[in-house]
This record gives structure tokens, sequence and C-alpha cells, in this order.
């Protein structure tokens, strides 16, 4: 009896120690992979030629930052439509509404998280951006900022859901404490519950952000896909490629080992790079800030 | 819980042994019968209604049919997945020396004939333009339908994306007006949509956009420019006449690939592909039927 204990103990030990470090491993080996078959590109295209602005691959114009400014006009648009508005509504759920509002929105929200993001792209194709073209009197609907709001809707639930678990968290002494000393409804959600939230809330931004950059169906069917620099702000109203959407519209026609396919492998290190950096940036400020408020406790 | 363990652990190997023995058991059934074909989205539809129409031929035959473009179809016979690939242009050299280094040449097979439309809003006054013209919309160098004796819109260029073999050939015989020493290239704001739906779509619900894209999937609430060569007077509209007899400019042929000969099921059916009922069916989806 005791032996068969030993065993299962060690047994689901083992288990769930693999599970952990599986996420390691498979993080690693994909990052390995993505340098394995991406990094040849700096031998084989030129500096000059891979930092132009001039994106045509059939003819050997291998330059990737009219992409890398396409993601980021996107990303940018989506994170300035998503935060303020996931934000709202998140501290609209948790502070304000009634039960029986928060019943109900709830729900939605995590249902407008569920929402394949193709039939997203549908809709955005065939209903909005015709009508976008003419409501703002553009030569055409397929635009950056039809990409943003899409996305921008597309990460609004993870902000949502993530921001209001943030909010929930905070305990109930604090809200107390701040309409004790008189404060109205609105200062203490601004002064108190919010800070008390911030770094749970800055997770839900940079989990949205994470979410905007890596999304490739809806970008490539509503932007246009032009690989036009991105220079300025009217850049927003002008279509633009992603690396995503060129990474799937070009995977499928190249031959393995080509220069193009490496190129394409190149850029995925890149997108890789970029949300690290964002992830890593985030979980050191939620690390900081733990400390800080740990600091302030003691 | 060891028993319950124990339990699910037998259950998975049942799954992967019932699912293993199916597997195995149906590549033994039909060994030689399937034939795997891939590649231009103009062809899709087309190799589709013929796959359908060779059951009444080969009842016991089952094909495969998938679009995705004609590099993508020619990449997968390169790397095997497919045993016959539909292009919408002819195989490029690097191609070639990609499938001898595997140890086959490809063969290629003339199945039917298409013409390129160029489309546009049916409120576009706009009703013929020069190959000259088109070529110079693409490029940058036209940015305003008035210069072409339209209203004052800008142009809105709408292209398929690089992998289609309709990009390319468009690229050679329309931008580059055939030359080959010509280097002109797409203009950077030119929209690469990745379906000919999309491209459809837009220039549906927009009187700005241009586009182009196989006669046999233009749809007839949309308006075809008739097209004159360069320096040429006469303005064609693509038609099957206007293709066999070469008075529109813009026409090419469509293939299918193989690695090396064809043999068996697949020569067997290569060759009703280019019997009269198959190119019967050429003719009712809207391409030209090859000259015999």
């Amino acid at each position: 009896m005791d032996s068969n204990v030993d065993w299962k103990e060690f047994l689901l030990t083992w288990i769930i120690k693999i599970s952990g470090y599986s996420a390691i491993v498979f993080v690693g080996l994909i990052f390995f992979f993505l340098l394995k078959e991406g990094l040849p590109t700096l031998t084989e295209v030129s500096l000059s030629n891979l930092f132009s602005d001039r994106w045509y691959p059939i003819e050997e114009y291998y330059g990737i930052l009219p992409l890398i400014s396409g993601s980021l006009v996107i990303t940018i648009g989506a994170t300035a439509i998503a935060v303020p508005l996931g934000i709202g509504t998140a501290v609209y759920i948790s502070e304000i509404a009634p039960k029986w509002a928060r019943e109900i929105l709830k729900p939605l929200i995590e249902l407008l998280g569920g929402l394949p993001s193709v039939v997203l792209g549908f809709l955005g194709i065939l209903i909005f951006t015709p009508n976008l073209r003419v409501l703002l009197d553009l030569p055409t609907g397929l635009t950056a900022l039809a990409g943003s709001i899409m996305l921008g809707f597309v990460a609004l639930p993870t902000v949502v859901s993530v921001a209001e678990d943030a909010l929930d968290t905070v305990p109930r002494s604090y809200r107390e404490g701040a309409w004790a000393l008189g404060a109205t409804n609105w200062q203490t959600i601004w002064k108190v519950t919010l800070p008390a939230a911030r770094s749970g809330v800055l997770t839900a931004v940079m989990l949205g952000v994470g979410r905007a950059i890596g999304e490739t169906i809806i970008v490539m069917m509503v932007t246009g896909n032009a690989p036009v620099m991105a220079t300025s702000i009217s850049a927003l109203f002008s279509p633009v490629r992603t690396m995503t959407a060129s990474i799937a519209a070009e995977m499928g026609e190249v031959a393995n080992d080509s220069v193009h396919y490496h190129t394409l492998f190149f850029i995925g290190m890149i997108l890789f790079i970029i949300t690290l950096i964002i992830n890593i940036t985030a979980s050191a400020v939620v690390f900081r800030q733990q400390k800080r408020s740990e600091k302030a406790l003691s | 819980m060891t028993r319950t363990i124990g339990r699910f652990l037998i259950l998975i190997l049942l799954i992967g042994i019932t699912t293993s023995c199916s597997n195995s058991t149906a590549s033994q059934g039909s060994p030689q019968v399937y034939i795997e074909n891939k590649g231009s989205d103009t062809i899709v539809n087309l190799a589709l209604a013929w796959a359908e129409a060779y059951q009444t031929v080969e009842p016991d035959l089952r094909i495969s049919v998938t679009g995705g473009g004609s590099g993508t179809g020619i990449a997968s016979m390169i790397n095997g997945t497919v045993h016959i690939a539909n292009a919408s242009r002819q195989i490029k050299q690097d191609e070639i020396d990609q499938a001898k280094a595997n140890g086959f040449d490809p063969i290629e097979h003339v199945i039917a004939k298409d013409a390129i439309a160029v489309i546009v809003n049916p409120d576009n006054p706009v009703n013929q333009l020069t190959l000259k013209q088109i070529s110079d919309i693409y490029s940058g160098k036209i940015n305003n339908w008035s210069e072409v004796g339209g209203e004052d819109r800008p142009i809105v260029r709408l292209s398929r994306e690089t992998n289609s073999g309709t990009h390319v050939y468009f690229l050679e015989t329309v931008l580059r007006l055939g030359e080959k020493d010509n280097k002109t290239l797409f203009a950077t704001n030119t929209l690469l949509l990745p379906s000919s739906e999309g491209i459809i779509n837009e220039i549906r619900t927009n009187p700005n956009a241009i586009g182009y894209d196989g006669l046999g999937y233009v749809p007839h609430d949309l308006k075809m420019i008739a097209i004159a060569s360069v320096g040429g007077t006469n303005f064609v509209l693509p038609g099957i006449d206007s293709v066999n007899d070469a008075s529109y400019p813009i026409s090419r042929d469509l293939y299918m690939y193989t690695l090396g000969e064809p043999t068996g099921e697949i020569k067997k059916y290569l060759d009703w592909i280019k019997t009269d009922p198959a190119q019967a069916i050429v003719e009712e989806l809207g391409f030209v039927p090859i000259d015999r």
C-alpha cells in the first residue's frame, strides 16, 4: 500500500513537472526554429535591401520596413480604441453597473471574445469598409483605420475581462475608506480603485496589444495589404500591409529554403521579438509595482 | 484513483489503435485511384467541374481539388504532396530547378485558355482603355480617372496577391507590356487582395476601383473594359471569339503540371481533359477551349 502511494506521488509530481517545463521547452524550440530558418536571410539579402521601403518578394525586393510600420500603425490604432473603451467598460461593470446590467454585460462581452475573427472579417469586408469609404469620403474603405477599428473590437473583450477581474480583487475596504473621507464615486474610482488595480489593468492592456499585433485574418481581409511605408498619421487612412498578413498570404507559395522563405521566417522572428519585448516590459512594470506596494504595506 | 488513471490510459491506447487501423485500411483499400490536384484559384472551379464530370467516366477514381494559387500548387507538386498542379502561368526556371533537384522534370499540359478582364464599377463612365494606359494606371503614373476620360475621382488599384498566377501574368503582359527588359512594378499602394471574391466585392461597392480577374469569374453586374493593344486603336471586349482570333490582347493558356510524364490514372485523366466533353465544360464556365 505504501509503495503504491509513493509510486503515485512520484508519477504525478513528474507529470506536473513535465507540463510545467514543456511550456518553456516549446517556446524555446519555436524560437530556435525561427532563428534557424530566419537568420540565413541576413547573409542572403543585403541589409540595404532588407531595410528598404519596397516589399515585392517575387522580384527580390525584400524591404520589411513597410510591413513593420503597417503592423505598428494598426496595433497603435487598435490599442487607442480598445484601451479606453475596455477600461471604461470594466470600470462600469465592476464599479457602477447595477447587478442585472452586470449579469447581462459580462456574458455578452465574453461572447464577443469568442466570435471567430474570420466572421468579423467577413462583416468588415461586406458591410463595414464600404460604409467607411462613403462616410469619410476616402478612395477606398480597405484602410489601416478599418483594421484598427476591427482589431480594437477583437482586443476589447480581453482588456475588459482582465481589467474587470483586477478591479474585482481590490478590497472593498479601500472604497469604503475613500467614501468615508467624503470622496465622490468618481474620485474613488479614479484615485483609489484604478491605482490599486494598476498592475492588473496594465496586464489587460498588454494582453490586448498582444492580441492585436498577432491577429492575422481580419487585417488580411480589411486593410488592403498594400505595402506602403507608413510615415505619418495620414497612413491611418490608406491601405497597409502587416507582418502577419504577409506571412499568411505568402507562406503557401514559397519553396522550402528559398530566400523568400527565409525572409518570411525572419519577419516571424521580428514579430516574436516584438511580442517578447511587450511581455517582458509588462511583467517588469508589474513586478516593480508589486515590490513597491509590498514595501508600502510593511 | 490509480484505477481511473489506468482505465484512462487504456482508453487512449484503444483510440490510438482504432484510428491507426482505420488509416491503414483506407490506404490499403485504394492504391493509385486517388488524384490530388491543387493550385491556381483561376482554374479551381474548372478543375472541380472536370473532377465531377470524370466521376461518370471512372466512378472508382477519387479526385481532390484545392486552390491556393499557382505558386502554391507548383510548390506542393515539387514537394510531392499533390499529383497534378494547376497553374495559370508557366512554371518558372527556379521551380524547374527545384523539381530537377528532387529528381523529376516537370511536364506541362495546356488544358484551356483564359482572358484577363479588366473590370470597373458600372457607375464608372470609362468604357475603354489602351494597354499602355492600364500599365500607367497600375504603375502609378496615372492617379485620377479624369486623366483617362472619366470623372474626377482617385484611382484605387486592386490586384491579386503575388502568389497568384494571374498577378504574375498581369505584371508581365500588361504592366511591362510583354517587354522582357521592362522592369516596371506595381505602384506600392496597389491593394493586394487574397481572393478574386475580395476584388469583385470591392469593385461592386467602390466606383474608384479598377481590378482584373479571369474572364470566367467576372459577374454580370460589373463592367468589363474594352482594351486596345499598344499603338492599336481597335478596342476589343474579352470573349471566346476575341481570344481565339487573338484580337483581345490579354489572354493566356492555362496549364496543369505533373512531375515526370504522367502514367496510369493520371495520364488517362489528362487525356480525357483534352476531349470534347471536357472542353465543353471549359466553355460553360466562361473560359476558352483549346484548339485541337
